[in-house]
């Protein structure tokens, strides 16, 4: 009954935090703690909503081969001379979208209560709590959304308050700066999402996800090849931005400026795997175009070794968890790439958790240093933040890939399928990064929580609203990952592209080698950070390698890039256009503006407020349009003139 | 059934009301005359529940002298809710005023007078509608009768509507006098079989001129920027919105149900007509100073834009219309709500009063700001949607005048948001906060939320006008 309910109003499940958010906004922002109220409550129910959805699909079979969409029209576009395109509003559910709305949900509440803790006493506190809640609505819009256009609009929206909420302290020139980064390097690339759209509104003529995806199916009576190549390179460029692939992951490190509970919402398991979740849905799409799937696979496995080659030598711990988030969405991206819907989705569903977790767990230990950020400043952390400290090592053996951790197997299950599809090279690449993914994030926990304690340091274990989360997100670090295990992949049933992938044979190598590699990262990290007690070692490798550690530590210097590149050509040409602008433009505009207002001032002069100059004005009006008539009509001329009757 | 009266329930209902009120104001107490307002609205809405169950039903009276189709409930609609909005948005102005009785029942038979001509089928009763609006009009526009200004547009009005009057019943006998009819299909249906006579042609110009009077098209529109500043706001706010509404009603009926077979000698001239509407409105709005003057100006513009629907005299160009008109309706009266508020507490109607309104009353700052934006077609308002409708049918043909309509709402951008201006920019002389009493803050709060709706879920609105301007072509 409630299980039908939820089914047939998923769309309460964005409404609820939309409304939350509105409330807060215009009656709720004075009383705080109403705000805080309002806004977890509302995120609750959806969530509440959001899991009686899920079970539900995932309890239905049917919802597996035919999504259960419902929609309203919102509008009608008739051109003359087109055929008209009808644009609706709906939900679509099936066991991705269903997966992703329990998802979203779920971490967004726990991450809104824990920011209940983390935000205390900030003066903007209300605020904060109205952003989140416009962010999640934004967020689960996208996931259920039933059609291109709306999908695109909570794209935008979640770019929006991914804006708003990485500048939240905007007092601070840096997260401005970082704010503005972010926004503008997702609208450089949603430009060409945007363009990847009308394209494909053009040529197949419907925005309709079900509908796109059997029209795409037989491609070939509405376009041609190339046209779909160029089509899905212009949807990909979307993702790229948001979802922190390279070349266009910039924004993610600095968007770590923002409070901590967003880096955990936004950064971490909901919006950057929006670009994910995108390349997903329309893998009908790119699944016609072996290049396009080629790029996405070879950008996601470049985009996890980039990333993993930075992480290792970074010192603040929520920039080393940026580039950790990169470097697992190239994962998402490689599988996404060899084809494998299943495999992408799962690692997103796993790395959502322990992601979340460490992410919180961080900003829990910023919390108790007083945004003490430096690894290398912590220390000892775990006497006196027990809770923190076991819960980030839970989520490190999580994404280390350490069985039966929630990582190993969705990380195991990519790697698998990248062999199988013979992809080598991509698969040594993936292996290599696993390998340095353990080990950076183990150097992590060696430097924070383990080690001498620093005198300096006064930490104290947090809030139980913070605490809660931790450990709720921590359970699901630990578990959310035996739903895809070979011997019983219930996940592989229910997500999948295509036909449903029976993986029969466990990969028995593969298995052993990746949990080989991990432990390996994991014992360097150990000798190298915690058994050297002066590292000495460390400090010697990064003397030897002193150019490649710099590479490394200054992220290859792509910002670098990117500033020479805008200071040169981006402020050169600038200048250029604005001596046009200058000239040309405003001398226009401000010449029709004058003539505007001048002929207003002219024609004002008529209106005399003389009755009798009306009555000319009109009968002159009247005598005008007799005029015209005669002339302007196609015959009437002649009618009247000829005096044809 | 030739007599079925039934189907003129819903005027004799408002007929009723108007008597109603009168009665009740003449026995009544003065200290209960207050009540009249509510009456009024609870008695208008009544009848616009009423005017729903019309909705489907397709007929006429006395030989189709009186047609009852989904278009003419659409309009009766459109007038009602327009009256129930205006009476909310003056009911403080006209106790301060007094003269509660004359007002309310005089509003109610402007309101009848609007829905005779929305069901008009002959010339008789399109005559008869539109005089008893008029008169009724004119006797509101004085009515602030110990002010030389609105005594002053009074008399402006019944002279020049007197005017326009007679060249429209000059127009009207030219046709009658050809054709032998006076019935609006019947003299369609003759029109299309008979050739062209240069007298045909002369009472079109008269016709044009008459309605163009009354929609203030260019250049007939002289007298509606005095007239709209001297009279009593909401009486402006009702002039604007459904003398004007009525008049297309009527103008889209005559023009596209009895003069289709002369399209073409007609379709140019609209279209000039409406370009030149839609540039003198928009440019002479630039300069003005007074709120009520600039928004007679813009709805000057708006009925150029309105005009454009008819031009291809296309079921999509009365869907069009039909749509613009009702929201225009909404962005009209939530403007010239916060005017005559404004002037309640204030007395000014000066633009430069409005300074700091944001922080006077947010509310008001906002609903004007959301009315003007949609008036200057800023998606995703429903002014913007409403301008696509109407230019999206003349694109092909015209498409000078689809340009036309772009610059101007540019240009038009540009007085709209000199007024947002000055209310959010600049410090407010008198800071005082306003406090917008109830049936204002109800009129506000409808007119921005429906124009928001539209803008955002245009999809039900269209549909509805759909249905109606698909019954126009069924009598």
């Amino acid at each position: 009954m409630l299980v039908e309910f939820a089914l047939h109003h998923a769309w309460l499940v964005p409404l609820l935090p939309a409304l939350a958010f509105l409330i807060i906004v215009f009656l709720a922002r004075p009383w705080p703690k109403l705000s805080a109220f309002i806004s977890v409550g509302g995120m609750a129910t959806a969530c509440f909503f959001a899991t009686l959805a899920a079970y539900g699909v995932f309890t239905n079979h049917q919802y597996t081969e035919h999504p259960l969409v419902y929609a309203a029209r919102w509008l009608t576009l008739g051109l003359p001379g087109m055929p008209e395109l009808q644009i609706n509003v709906g939900v679509q559910l099936d066991p991705t979208s269903a997966m992703m709305l329990f998802m979203v949900s779920f971490i967004a509440t726990f991450i809104q209560l824990y920011s209940v803790g983390y935000m205390k006493g900030d003066p903007g506190f209300s605020v904060f709590f109205s952003y989140l809640s416009l962010f999640a609505a934004s967020m689960l819009l996208l996931v259920i959304s039933s059609n291109l256009l709306q999908m695109f609009i909570a794209w935008e929206l979640v770019g929006l308050c991914s804006y708003l909420l990485i500048g939240f302290y905007s007092h601070k020139i840096s997260a401005r700066e970082a704010a503005k980064k972010a926004f503008v390097t997702c609208r450089v690339a949603d430009f060409g999402l945007l363009l990847g759209i009308l394209g494909l509104v053009i040529t197949f003529g419907t925005l309709d996800l079900v509908e796109l995806s059997e029209r795409v199916a037989n491609f070939r009576e509405y376009t041609t090849f190339g046209t779909m190549t160029l089509l899905a390179i212009l949807v990909f460029i979307g993702p790229i931005a948001k979802s922190g692939q390279f070349p266009l992951h910039v924004w993610l490190p600095d968007a770590m400026e923002g409070p901590t509970p967003v880096s955990a919402l936004i950064h971490a398991a909901t919006m950057v795997v929006a670009g994910v979740y995108l390349v997903g849905r329309m893998l009908f799409l790119f699944h016609e175009v072996p290049v396009a799937m080629d790029l996405v696979a070879i950008t996601g496995a470049f985009t996890a070794l980039f990333a993993a080659t930075i992480a290792i030598t970074q010192r603040e711990i929520k920039r080393i968890l940026a580039y950790s988030t990169v470097s697992q969405l190239g994962y998402m991206m490689l599988a996404l790439g060899v084809g494998s819907l299943t495999a992408g989705m799962f690692h997103m569903w796993t790395h959502a958790f322990f992601k979340a977790l460490m992410f919180l767990g961080a900003g829990s230990v910023l919390h108790a240093l007083h945004h003490k950020a430096d690894v290398w400043e912590m220390g000892g952390l775990v006497k006196k933040m027990p809770i923190t400290s076991w819960t980030f090592v839970i989520g490190g053996l999580a994404i280390a890939g350490i069985p039966p951790f929630a990582g190993f197997w969705s990380k195991d299950e990519i790697l698998v399928v990248t062999l199988n599809g013979g992809h080598y090279i991509l698969y040594a690449m993936a292996a290599f990064t696993a390998f340095l993914t353990a080990f950076y994030m183990w150097r992590l926990i060696f430097l924070a929580f383990y080690g001498e304690e620093k005198p300096e340091n006064h930490p104290h274990e947090s809030p139980w609203t913070m605490c809660v989360p931790l450990i709720v997100l921590a359970a699901g670090a630990m578990t959310v990952g035996l739903l895809g295990t070979p011997w019983n992949n219930i996940w592989a049933e229910w997500i999948f592209f295509g036909e449903a992938h029976h993986s029969g044979e466990i990969a028995w190598g593969a298995m052993i080698s990746s949990a080989v590699i991990a432990v390996a990262g994991i014992y360097l990290a150990y000798t190298l950070y915690l058994k050297d007690k002066e590292k000495v070692k460390v400090k010697a490798l990064a003397e030897r390698y002193k150019s490649l550690y710099n590479l490394s530590f200054n992220k290859y210097y792509i910002d670098e890039m990117y500033l020479w590149f805008n200071h040169t050509m981006v402020d050169g040409s600038a200048k250029l256009f604005y001596l046009f602008d200058i000239y040309v433009v405003d001398g226009i505009v401000n010449g029709l503006g004058g003539f505007g207002k001048l002929s207003g001032e002219g024609l004002r002069v008529l209106q005399t407020g003389r009755l009798q100059n009306y009555a000319l004005v009109f009968f002159l009006g009247v005598l005008a349009i007799a005029v015209l008539m005669v002339f302007a009509g196609p015959s009437t001329a002649s009618l009247v003139l000829g005096g044809v009757m | 059934m030739p007599f079925d009266t039934s189907l003129l329930s819903i005027e004799m209902l408002t007929a009723a009301l108007g008597l109603a009120v009168l009665i009740l104001g003449i026995i009544s107490p003065a200290s209960a005359k207050k009540g009249l307002g509510w009456i009024t609205v609870i008695g208008l809405l009544g009848v616009s529940g009423a005017a729903i169950g019309f909705w489907g039903t397709q007929g006429s009276v006395y030989s189709g002298m009186y047609l009852v189709d989904n278009y003419a409930t659409f309009w009766k609609l459109t007038f009602l809710v327009a009256a129930v909005l205006v009476v909310l948005g003056s009911m403080r102005y006209v106790d301060n005023l007094g003269g509660q009785t004359e007002y309310y029942s005089t509003l109610i038979f402007a309101t009848l007078g609007m829905m005779v001509m929305a069901s008009a089928g002959d010339f008789i009763t399109l005559f008869m509608g539109l005089e008893l609006m008029t008169i009724s009009f004119i006797i509101l526009v004085c009515f602030r009768k110990n002010e030389s200004k609105s005594v002053e547009a009074g008399i402006k009005y019944i002279l020049l509507a007197s005017m326009s009057s007679a060249v429209l019943l000059y127009g009207l006998s030219l046709i009658y006098g050809l054709t032998g009819s006076i019935n609006i299909y019947e003299v369609g249906r003759i029109v299309a079989m008979n050739p062209v006579s240069p007298a045909l042609i002369l009472g079109v110009v008269m016709l044009l001129a008459g309605f163009g009077f009354k929609i203030s098209a260019v250049p007939f529109h002289m007298w509606s920027p005095d007239v709209y500043e001297g009279a009593p706001t909401p009486v402006t706010a009702f002039l604007a919105v459904g003398s004007k509404a009525a008049s297309l009603a009527i103008l889209l009926r005559v023009f596209v149900a009895a003069l289709p077979g002369i399209w073409e000698h007609w379709a140019m001239v609209v279209a000039i007509l409406a370009g030149v509407t839609i540039i003198v409105g928009n440019l002479v709005a630039i300069p003005q100073d007074n709120i009520k003057r600039l928004l007679a100006y813009s709805s000057i513009a708006q009925a150029g834009y309105i005009l454009v629907g008819l031009v291809t005299a296309t079921e999509a160009g009365i869907k069009g219309v039909m749509f613009y008109a009702f929201l225009y309706v909404f962005a009209t009266l939530g403007a010239f709500t916060v005017a005559t508020y404004f002037y309640n507490i204030t007395g000014s109607d000066k633009i430069k009063d409005y300074a700091g309104l944001s922080q006077r009353s947010p509310l008001m700052a906002v609903v004007m700001l959301v009315a003007m934006l949609s008036m200057a077609g800023i998606p995703p308002l429903a002014g913007f949607v409403g301008k696509f409708y109407l230019f999206t049918t003349i694109v092909d043909n015209y498409l000078w005048l689809a340009f036309i309509g772009l610059i101007m709402s540019m240009v038009s951008v540009y007085y709209y948001l000199r007024v947002a201006l000055v209310m959010y920019r600049d410090e407010p002389a008198d800071s005082t906060p306003i406090k917008v009493s109830s049936p204002v803050a109800i009129t506000l709060v409808v007119t921005m939320l429906v124009t928001l709706i539209i803008g955002v879920y245009p999809g039900p609105l269209s549909e509805v006008v759909n249905a109606a301007a698909h019954s126009f072509f069924l009598q």
